[in-house]
């Protein structure tokens, strides 16, 4: 132990760390932690990397095991050129959703930053993943490591069996649809063969007990009849399939007709790994938010203690700082809301407003102004929201006007933006529900869903984009796509533009026509 | 407590299969900048890292994506300082989305660099070298561990012994650590002492002598002969092996008749004698020679891109070569080679003076003459095997017949440059051993 340390309570001193330091700050934090803020987490792996590790890291989306594919190497230039120009610095941190929670270090990191980070992404990060309810439903943190490493092996397994190039054609289509590789609703669990027996011996009794032999009877319709049984044939059909189908690849991956078990497999691979990552793009904002107010609020009582120094102190307020740094719109730096900046400004609102809330709260939020217990509050709010719904809620009228917020409303073919509303008492509303929408990744994203395909006649996969608020497809991405989706299917591919109010088809564009 | 682990020995360049992949993807693309970055660059810069655009086909990740110069939608943004409803904020980048989308810099628009391996793959690859060359050419020049001074730290079996001792006996004198010669002397007092009459000074004498030995003894075990701080090793820096100097003339036709097509071909047939040469020795220097009907030396970039106009007279280039050698390069303390390159054309009767001139006088001097002719792809089918050609082609082939180190060869592509070589790359005891 550092008997020669300035002052008995603290926790370390000086900037360089050591496991030991590590281990003890690590130690110290998790119990305000669970003290003060009743944080619950998976157990901890910290690992110390070096910068080019971090690199190696950032290019493989964020996780320590990933098979080889060529546009990890490019992001990896990528972020290296960035890098090397110290345009941009790297992340202190990286934090994986997974059990035990596995956090990376940077190894230059002083000893301070070492602690905030702890922090921030030990616990905080951690937190989240563990108690918000899109991790625990789409994301089985256990597994996943396994998952990849098994990933790892059958992808270089295929490779040498069939070749790096068979499977990196795979692989660029699926990367392709990874957008509209996802279930963005929970099904209904599959049934066990069992109950599924059960079930079909049910009908069949139903069916029997119901039969009246007079229904036979009924003259069939002529003319009319015809064009309905061809629309019971597309309902069958459909029925069949399980259309409309909104996931690509998992349609693909179940009913291509050109695709070997391998393939299939590649395909699910890469689906399963689009599905693990869908939660983080619903919560950016609370992810952060809920990370950066417990490294707040954790350092904060840290030195409240007298368990860190003013000088690690200072550095650590000097990091915060620069993390929540959010530039007006007009400030050449601007480059979007900041989601820490955006989440830990909400997440200290809820902490005002439990505990002294103003008039115009208590209008706004009469179930948890003044309520005391701000914990308790937050604790729900990370555990049931993601940001959409996080940002309808919470967002308060104080915050609006703090960060002046305004909508801007674009029309692509009027020559100038119209503001549409700003903090003001008209314009919370629907500031709230703008800035909500925006982080809803079911509005924001293209929705493209497989509506027909006759398997018996053409096989011509028809695709359907519901086009709302006249936002087309960037074509040149879209020609693209579909060539991918026409060597997975190996038929005709289609894509129908629908407007969403009106049901006119804006206009279709087929694989024979981009010369696929 | 948290598990903690250290990766920072782990194994490094986790991402180099990636990166590899991704060059195989974008090989064609790739070859083409760095075939344009030897065309515009020196020949001596061939063999280093470069920087390339990112290449654009075969890299893409498409995916379904709005486009955003479609539709309504609606920005947040904070910072509002004077806006109120119903304001009209003109748009930024006016007249359309092309000169917006080509403002932002996307990620696909950047360049990075290529390792010198990475570059010398791709440029072979133009030539088709035969592997055996290409590993011959990539290898670093072999090290020789020179002494070089002393260290405090090394492995002990370069204890330099005698610093070592020096170290050690300046250090005993400091320390005043007790000499052999003055213990035997107490030793010896004190034998004669215990030997002579007891009495109460004598007594008092051998406690006293006593105790200035054991005081001795225990500070002579405290201070160590040869102590750690006192080691000295023999310190080794690696050494390039001594090679030779070479000097490397390229000769060139520049009249007219050379086009753009031709002087590429001739430069990357420079740039592989440069990258042999470079790899035999320590020091090249390049001597250009360009001509018309008169030769002159010039620098490279004159030498490249200037034309002239004028007449073809080849042998005054080699009358400047012989010259400049005379004058600064004696054969004895140099290795010379040579790369002519032309397009056979030449003032008639000046092909005789050029036999004379290498016969006589050239040949004897270089290490190694390698012409090349550079001939139009259409033409390939009719002067491929024949011996018939320009009047040069002819007056040369006299040459080769006569002197192994003559080597010439008709090119039309790149992938005929390496046949001229061929003789070069192939295991030469003679060659580059002259000094």
């Amino acid at each position: 132990m550092a008997s020669h340390a300035s002052k008995p309570g603290l926790l370390f001193s000086g900037s360089d760390w050591d496991f030991k330091k590590l281990s003890r700050a690590y130690e110290a934090i998790e119990a305000i932690a669970v003290e003060e803020l009743h944080l619950n987490v998976y157990p901890v792996q910290m690992e110390i990397i070096s910068s080019q590790q971090m690199l190696d890291a950032y290019s493989s989306v964020g996780m320590p095991l990933m098979y080889r594919h060529w546009s990890f190497g490019k992001h990896f230039l990528y972020q290296e050129m960035l890098y090397r120009k110290a345009g941009r610095g790297l992340a202190y941190e990286l934090v994986i959703n997974s059990n035990p929670c596995i956090v990376y270090l940077m190894e230059e990191n002083t000893m301070a930053l070492q602690a905030l980070v702890t922090a921030h992404a030990a616990l905080g990060h951690n937190h989240f993943f563990k108690n918000n309810h899109l991790f625990r439903q789409w994301t089985d943190a256990g597994a996943i490591l396994s998952y990849l490493d098994f990933a790892k092996g059958y992808i270089s397994r295929c490779e040498e069996r069939h070749g790096v190039a068979a499977v990196e054609a795979v692989l660029d289509a699926a990367h392709a649809l990874m957008g509209q590789g996802v279930f963005r609703y929970r099904r209904p669990p599959k049934l066990s063969s069992e109950r599924q027996r059960e079930g079909l011996r049910g009908r069949l009794e139903y069916e029997e007990r119901s039969y009246n032999d007079l229904w036979r009877t009924l003259p069939r319709s002529g003319d009319g009849g015809r064009a309905g049984e061809r629309d019971i044939d597309l309902a069958e059909r459909k029925k069949a399939l399980k259309l409309p189908e909104e996931n690509l690849l998992y349609f693909l991956e179940k009913n291509s007709l050109v695709l070997e078990p391998w393939q299939r497999e590649i395909i699910r691979i890469v689906r399963v790994i689009a599905q693990y990552f869908y939660p983080q793009r619903q919560t950016q904002v609370m992810n952060e938010g809920c990370a950066t107010f417990v490294h707040y609020t954790l350092m904060n009582l840290l030195f409240d203690r007298g368990q860190i120094s003013e000088g690690a102190m200072l550095e650590v307020l000097r990091n915060h700082s620069n993390v929540i740094f959010q530039p007006a719109f007009d400030d050449p730096r601007y480059s979007g809301i900041n989601p820490y900046a955006l989440g830990l400004d909400m997440m200290q609102e809820i902490q005002r407003i439990s505990m002294a809330p103003t008039a115009e709260d208590r209008d706004w939020f009469p179930d948890i102004a003044g309520k005391g217990d701000w914990r308790e509050v937050l604790l729900d709010a990370w555990a049931n929201h993601r940001d959409e719904s996080f940002i309808r809620q919470y967002l308060s009228p104080t915050l609006i006007r703090k960060w002046r917020l305004f909508v801007l409303a674009d029309g692509a073919d009027e020559p100038h933006y119209r503001v549409a509303s700003i903090h003001n008492e008209r314009g919370y509303q629907k500031i709230r529900a703008a800035l909500a929408q925006s982080y809803d990744i079911g509005v924001t994203q293209p929705d493209i869903q497989v509506v027909d395909v006759d398997l018996l006649g053409d096989r011509q996969l028809r695709l359907q984009q519901t086009v709302k608020d006249g936002i087309m497809l960037d074509e040149g991405g879209r020609d693209a796509t579909l060539r991918y989706i026409r060597r997975l299917w190996g038929y005709e591919v289609s894509l129908a533009a629908i407007d969403a109010q009106t049901g006119e088809t804006i206009h279709e564009r087929s694989s024979s026509q981009i010369g696929a | 407590m948290p598990i903690f682990i250290d990766r920072r020995l782990n194994p490094k360049d986790k991402s180099l299969g990636n990166r590899q992949r991704f060059l195989r993807r974008a090989r064609e693309e790739l070859k083409r900048s760095i075939r344009d970055k030897i065309r515009t660059g020196r020949i001596a810069d061939a063999d280093a890292e470069h920087t390339v655009p990112m290449p654009e086909r075969g890299t893409g990740e498409p995916s379904f994506n709005d486009d955003k110069n479609t539709g309504r939608r609606q920005h947040i943004l904070p910072g509002n300082r004077h806006y109120a409803q119903g304001d009209l904020v003109p748009k930024p980048g006016q007249g359309g989305g092309a000169s917006s989308a080509g403002n932002r810099p996307s990620e696909d628009d950047f360049r990075f660099v290529l390792s010198r391996e990475e570059v010398l793959d791709l440029f072979f690859e133009d030539l088709e070298l035969p592997d055996m060359v290409k590993l011959n050419l990539k290898e670093i020049l072999a090290f020789k561990p020179r002494r070089a001074g002393f260290a405090v730290t090394g492995s002990p079996t370069s204890i330099n012994v005698g610093r070592t001792m020096r170290h050690s006996h300046g250090r005993r004198i400091a320390l005043r650590r007790p000499k052999q010669e003055e213990l035997d002397a107490i030793e010896r007092e004190l034998a004669v002492v215990e030997a002579g009459p007891p009495s109460a000074a004598a007594r008092e004498r051998m406690t006293a002598l006593r105790e200035e030995l054991d005081r001795l003894q225990r500070r002579r075990r405290r201070i160590a002969y040869v102590d750690p701080v006192d080691i000295r090793f023999n310190r080794f820096d690696p050494q390039p092996l001594p090679n030779t100097s070479a000097v490397m003339f390229c000769l060139m036709d520049v009249s007219g008749s050379m086009g753009e097509r031709e002087k590429d071909l001739a430069k990357r047939f420079f740039v592989l004698l440069h990258l042999f040469l470079k790899r035999r020795y320590d020091r090249i220097e390049i001597v250009f020679i360009r001509h018309t009907h008169e030769a002159q030396e010039v620098d490279e970039e004159t030498f490249f891109y200037n034309t002239q106009s004028g007449g073809t007279v080849v042998s005054t280039a080699l009358n400047e070569m012989h010259r400049i050698i005379h004058e600064r390069y004696p054969a004895r303390e140099w290795n010379i080679y040579a790369a002519q390159a032309s397009d056979g054309d030449n003032f008639g009767g000046d092909s005789e003076r050029c036999i004379a001139l290498l016969d006589g006088k050239l040949m004897r001097l270089c290490q190694y003459f390698a012409y090349v002719e550079i001939i139009d792809e259409r033409e390939t089918h009719i002067f491929g095997s024949t011996e018939n050609g320009t009047s040069l082609w002819r007056a040369y082939s006299t040459v080769e017949l006569k002197w192994p180190n003559f080597q010439m060869s008709r090119i039309a592509t790149p992938a005929d440059i390496y046949p001229v070589f061929r003789r070069l790359f192939a295991k030469h005891p003679a060659a580059g051993k002259r000094a």
